[in-house]
């Protein structure tokens, strides 16, 4: 069922990636968001270096309303490869009380995750980070460079990115530029799940299809993971058996009702999906053209 | 997907020109591959309301076309990557620009293709971009095409016409080298001969494009290629390991082999290859490994492990084929960072031997190269690389060119073969060194640069510190640029690429005369900081001074000595140095002098200062 070859080519891809960026690097970074994406770039990190630690630390930019389980996770792979963690948290952001329901989905994704990133890579002055975005994601992901080069201020400019031909990336940066760097550029969803069951990568039990509360909202089920969430008056959470395709701040994560509780089942069901894994993800369709507005202000 | 395990991944880009239906193919093949999900064709339809080209009926071309501006414009900017499979196997397609201010672009989507789809439009027949598209296509290395007569469908499915294009388009590629060409009478927007046969085109005896996808074979690796492996790092993490990271780009390699690394050409032997918990029986092309070796040698970044029994070429001089991709144009001469797999250096064109038309092929005569244009040149590289033909092995012999200051990468190239020129003259070791020459006239040589406008005050400053080392018995020369244009230059005009040439030949003859152990005063305007970069880097550490004789146009354009901005304000003097050509300030000069505002005696008195020359 796995097609061992094609994620061979493309895990050798992917570690060639990180070995570039690195090479090219004064202060690296990796993103862990304790996805499934970020999961399988911690494993071919880990992979590539060895037996070397990855020559970086993962940096969390901590919205405060991640799932619970989430951040257990993200403890624990920390403590388990031995890596440095650092998680940041815009913290004027939090003082102003910004949320996701009172703040609307689109100025609350500004501040608490770009704005709060940038503010972590300034602080720490990264000049590489590495980024688990896939081209299959979304349309204006499709056009983005492996090696995405970021004007002073984290600007990415459409049309200023540089051509890049074979595997031959052009990692100079003057000192107040970066580079954002994807080496799971060329991954589908599917080759994701398959290499997670493949390398036996241990990944955040909300993949999985459970018995969980959720609460209706815009055509989609979100999870009631703590009681910040308010509900309508009369609203009862409901249990219904449910996992997440992708996972972000839980107010903003849309779960799919599911029986796939194994990877397994989780492969034959996303071979058979029809539709897109960020479906769920309400920040995508806020406003026209959205992922390119948002990557141009210095979202991942 | 077990198929899928035996056929590969299969890398293809679409081109052609603009209009010939490109995304709407592309969006035709992920539609009924199955492969645009329910939200995602509810977005479409949504979508082709409001930026739609094809009035009621949904616009698949918008699957594709990813940025805001390009949906605004109906167009596609950028190289977007779609990934599809099937029962056979998986799919990578660049969809590529039409537009020929992108070309560079559509290189790029080329570059790691293995087939190319090239659209042509029934109605129009091969256009200019066809032409120029297929050119790309053969210089990047792909050898398979499918000329697609698009949209045939709105000529009425005549065969005709479908013969006529594909003849015009046999006759015209001929000559580019292409293993196969299959042509397809398709329409992208009905369906037609994309994935199921159409009944619009009974004469039609040809593959659909999905059947033609699903059984390519990839060109095999050559059978029994030797081993080369570039170096990205060494792995260090105790004294215990020492591991060579690196992807394999030909060959296979075992524990036991017999390896060299060049180009120091130190033999030793594979002692293990190790990737995550295991260590690994053989390891082939395409594969990402760390392996240990027998002996401790030295071995870095850049470096290359090959088969001992068949090493590749080492060398540094080149003929290359040359795309550029920059607004700025190619200056021969000027210094540019090359990038070939994982070993840079500096590197400049040193001819180029002739621009190829790419429309017709010819061969023209050029001093530079504008964006977009082709070109066979010669590259002089300031040490050796270890390299195949790009024809034998993309990554062996594919490099780009990065600007030395702005770091925006200004060509792709690919590697035709060594220059003979380099290994056959021998630079003459010669008895008496340059220490040897220094000692005897007891001064440590040196190179001061003067750069300044015209009428900053170089050449005074200059000629007051001669005098003074004079006076002091030090041995000097002055290299003044209206001097030495009279003689050495007197064939260089003024335009950019000329007066990069003539900052090249004085840097050579300073360079040349600080071995006979000058001291050398070079007063030129040298207007670019990359020439002057490219001079410093002819001399060791130390040895070279960059003065910047700083004054403002204004300043200048009053003192005016020769009258020269006078001339160029009346516009009898072309390109002169800040009125029609930019003059770049030095960024770190060793000596920053304010001319304006101080007598050139004390100016001169403060480089001397600067200078310590007793050996």
């Amino acid at each position: 069922m796995i097609d061992h070859r094609g994620l061979r080519e493309l895990e050798s891809e992917s570690i060639e990636i990180l070995r570039e960026a690195i090479a090219g690097a004064r202060r690296p970074v990796m993103m862990y968001s304790t996805g499934k994406d970020s999961s399988v770039m911690l494993h071919m990190a880990r992979k590539a270096f060895y037996p070397a630690q990855p020559p970086f630390p993962l940096l969390h930019v901590d919205t405060t309303w991640k799932f619970r389980e989430m951040v257990n996770h993200r403890d624990r792979m920390a403590a388990e490869s031995g890596m440095e963690l650092i998680v940041h948290t815009n913290q004027e952001g939090l003082a102003a009380g910004v949320d996701p329901f009172t703040h609307g989905s689109s100025y609350y994704t500004d501040v608490m995750k770009t704005q709060a990133l940038k503010q972590a890579l300034d602080q720490h002055q990264f000049d590489v980070v590495l980024g688990g975005a896939r081209r299959d994601e979304e349309k204006s992901r499709a056009k983005e460079r492996v090696f995405s080069f970021r004007a002073a201020g984290h600007r990415w400019e459409p049309k200023a990115q540089r051509p890049e031909l074979w595997n031959l990336y052009n990692t100079h940066i003057h000192s107040d530029e970066s580079m954002r760097v994807f080496p799971i550029s060329n991954w589908t969803e599917l080759d994701v799940w398959q290499y997670i069951a493949q390398e036996d990568i241990p990944i955040v039990a909300l993949y999985f299809a459970r018995m969980r509360p959720v609460v209706q909202r815009a055509g989609t089920w979100i999870m009631r993971d703590d009681e910040r969430l308010p509900l309508a008056p009369g609203e009862v959470p409901q249990m219904r058996k449910v996992r997440f395709r992708t996972l972000g701040c839980y107010p903003l994560s849309g779960a799919i009702e599911s029986e796939a509780s194994t990877l397994d089942q989780i492969i034959a069901e996303t071979f058979a999906a029809r539709s897109s894994e960020r479906q769920g993800r309400l920040i995508d369709s806020d406003q026209p053209g959205s992922m390119e507005k948002k990557k141009q202000e210095g979202y991942f | 997907m077990d198929a899928a395990t035996g056929k590969g991944t299969l890398r293809f880009i679409t081109c052609g020109s603009v209009d010939d239906g490109k995304s709407t193919l592309i969006g035709r093949l992920l539609f009924d591959a199955k492969s645009i999900l329910d939200d995602q064709i509810q977005a479409l339809v949504n979508d082709s309301r409001t930026y739609g080209t094809q009035g009621e009926r949904i616009d698949l071309a918008l699957l594709v076309d990813g940025l805001q501006a390009e949906r605004e414009q109906g167009i596609t900017i950028d190289v977007a990557y779609r990934f599809f499979a099937t029962e056979q196997r998986r799919f990578v397609v660049a969809d590529t620009p039409g537009h020929e201010e992108y070309t560079r672009n559509m290189a790029t989507g080329a570059s790691s293709a293995q087939l190319a789809v090239i659209l042509v439009d029934a109605r129009k027949g091969v256009l200019t971009q066809t032409r120029r598209h297929s050119r790309i296509v053969a210089m990047m290395g792909i050898r398979h095409v499918v000329l697609a007569v698009n949209k045939m469908d709105l000529v009425r499915y005549d065969r005709a016409v479908f013969d006529r294009i594909d003849a015009q388009y046999r006759a015209f590629a001929a000559d580019l080298g292409f293993a196969s060409i299959q042509s397809m009478a398709l329409s992208a927007l009905e369906g037609d001969n994309v994935f199921t046969a159409s009944g619009n085109t009974p004469w039609y005896r040809g593959p659909t494009l999905m059947s033609y996808l699903n059984a390519f074979e990839i060109d095999a690796p050559v059978l029994a290629a030797s081993f080369r492996m570039p170096v990205q790092s060494v792995n260090r993490p105790n004294a215990d390991f020492r591991g060579l990271c690196g992807r394999v780009a030909q060959g296979e390699v075992r524990p036991g082999d017999r390896i060299k690394v060049l180009p120091s050409s130190v033999q030793t032997q594979i002692a293990s290859i190790v990737v995550w918990q295991e260590e690994l029986e053989a390891a082939a092309s395409g594969d990402s490994i760390t392996v240990t070796l027998r002996d401790e040698v030295a071995v870095g970044r850049g470096d290359m492990l090959v088969a001992a029994d068949d090493p590749p070429e080492v060398a540094d001089q080149f003929e290359a084929r040359l795309l550029w991709m920059s607004k700025q144009p190619l200056l021969p001469g000027r210094a540019y960072l090359f990038k070939l797999n994982t070993q840079e250096v500096t590197a400049s064109v040193t001819d180029i031997k002739y621009r190829e038309d790419i429309d017709s092929g010819s061969q023209l005569a050029a001093r530079t190269l504008a964006l977009n244009e082709i070109a066979r040149v010669n590259l002089s590289l300031a040490r050796p690389v270890v390299f195949a033909p790009y024809s034998d092995n993309r990554t062996l012999g594919g490099f780009i060119l990065i600007d030395k200051l702005s770091f925006e990468t200004v060509a792709a190239g690919m590697l035709v073969f060594a220059l003979r020129r380099a290994s056959n003259i021998h630079w003459q070791a010669l008895t008496i060194d340059r220490a040897a020459r220094a000692a005897s006239l007891r001064q440590s040589p040196r190179c001061i640069w003067f750069t300044g406008l015209s009428g900053s005050g170089k050449s005074t400053i200059a000629n007051l510190l001669e005098r003074r080392l004079h006076a002091q018995g030090l041995h000097t020369y002055l290299l003044d640029g209206d001097n030495v244009r009279h003689g050495l230059n007197r064939d260089l005009g003024f335009t950019e690429a000329e007066r990069v040439e003539n900052i090249r030949r004085v840097a050579e003859v300073a360079k040349l005369m600080l071995d006979a152990g000058l001291i050398v005063l070079v007063s030129f305007i040298s207007p670019f900081r990359a020439d002057r970069e490219m001079a410093r880097s002819l001399f060791n550490e130390g040895e070279f001074l960059e003065v910047f004789v700083d004054a403002s146009l204004a300043a200048c354009e009053q003192r005016d000595p020769k009258g020269l901005y006078a001339k160029a304000r009346r516009g009898e003097l072309k390109n002169f140095t800040g009125i029609d050509s930019p003059y770049e300030a030095p960024l770190a000069p060793e000596v920053h002098l304010q001319s304006t505002s101080t007598a050139p005696e004390m100016l001169a008195e403060q480089i001397a200062q600067r200078l310590e020359i007793k050996p």
